[in-house]
């Protein structure tokens, strides 16, 4: 595996693709963090505001009405912990990507990756990524990624983690050590307090378990060939 | 979201009732729960801001609730609803949660859409 060594986040300009608020914090939010303190300039792109989400507080503290002003407080909220710069939320329904109009959805997307012209793009890897809108979610970044002249193609970076995923695509090809920034990923995870409570996460000083299960990030780098 | 006072629920159910109100039908054991647990199946329905009318309509059951809504051609009909919201006077938002607070089912009716 080729572990990225150095400053790679280095006046860097990168754009996130996913479909839900938390979808950043688990598997990504380490790397950006990272990134922006080597002077990465982050775009967040979420698509929806995960408003059809069945956990609403551990106990209960949001409904069906009131909870997608609660996950767009903790969008933000994380983002600020990150240090991301740019947030778009969409505008899109939770549920709903694969359903959508395409035109809407990749021009969508488009218009983004026009704007910004990224260095680097992270998203789902379409079909290996569970949630029926993040594969769709991965599917559309591709698509428009894919229509581009291959040298305006940005390297993009997914995320797996489909039972068996790695039988059809391998192991991840690049990894981050972010174990210097488990304070800012713990604190994204904990932004979404609608969605998780996680055991261990509140202590002081990362346990060795949460350090082991938190501190690396891994991606496949997606081949458009 | 309070658990349910069906005197109440019954109160608003029936100032719902003969106009046009929008209907949120929902129920779903998550996306994930396959992935969880691959002997679960995983399924998940909705359909937000329906256009309905009722003529009669009560909440039934000692908890949960089972609540069934008469209309013209059909019927609305919802079990395992747990909670209310108490601070929504206009609008009635049921939900059903289970025992690890995670929504299953949710019915909702509103004079504006939802």
């Amino acid at each position: 595996m080729a572990a990225e060594k150095g400053e790679i986040g280095m006046n860097k300009r990168i754009l996130v693709v996913l479909p839900h608020p938390d979808d950043e914090c688990f598997g990504l939010s380490g790397t950006l963090a990272k990134m922006i303190r080597e002077g990465a300039e982050v775009t967040y792109a979420c698509l929806t505001l995960g408003e059809m989400a069945r956990t609403m507080g551990i106990p209960p503290f949001a409904n069906r009405v009131t909870l997608p002003q609660v996950r767009k407080l903790e969008l933000e909220a994380s983002c600020r912990i990150i240090g991301i710069q740019d947030l778009r939320m969409l505008g899109f329904h939770d549920k709903t990507i694969e359903f959508e109009e395409r035109e809407l959805l990749d021009g969508g997307i488009g218009a983004i990756l026009e704007e910004l012209k990224p260095d680097i793009v992270f998203t789902f890897y379409p079909g290996y990524s569970v949630h029926p809108d993040h594969d769709a979610t991965g599917a559309a970044v591709v698509r428009v990624i894919g229509g581009l002249p291959e040298k305006d193609r940005p390297i993009v970076y997914c995320m797996a983690f489909a039972r068996d995923h790695q039988l059809a695509i391998g192991m991840p090809d690049t990894e981050f050590d972010v174990s210097d920034y488990l304070k800012q990923k713990i604190g994204s995870i904990q932004a979404h307090r609608s969605q998780f409570q996680v055991p261990g996460l509140d202590d002081k000083k990362p346990s060795r378990e949460v350090r082991e299960r938190f501190g690396t990030e891994r991606f496949w780098t997606y081949r458009f060939e | 979201m309070q658990l349910i006072n069906a005197l109440e629920v019954q109160r608003r159910i029936d100032q719902l009732k003969d106009q046009d109100i929008y209907l949120h039908l929902e129920m779903t054991t998550g996306a994930y729960a396959s992935h969880n647990d691959s002997s679960k199946h995983p399924a998940a329905t909705f359909i937000s801001n329906a256009s309905i009318q009722y003529s009669q309509g009560s909440i039934s059951g000692v908890g949960p609730f089972r609540v069934g809504l008469k209309m013209e051609r059909g019927w609305v009909y919802s079990e395992g609803l747990t909670h209310y919201e108490e601070t929504e006077p206009e609008r009635l938002i049921l939900a059903g949660h289970d025992s690890a607070g995670k929504l299953v089912v949710a019915l909702q009716l509103s004079r504006e859409p939802f």
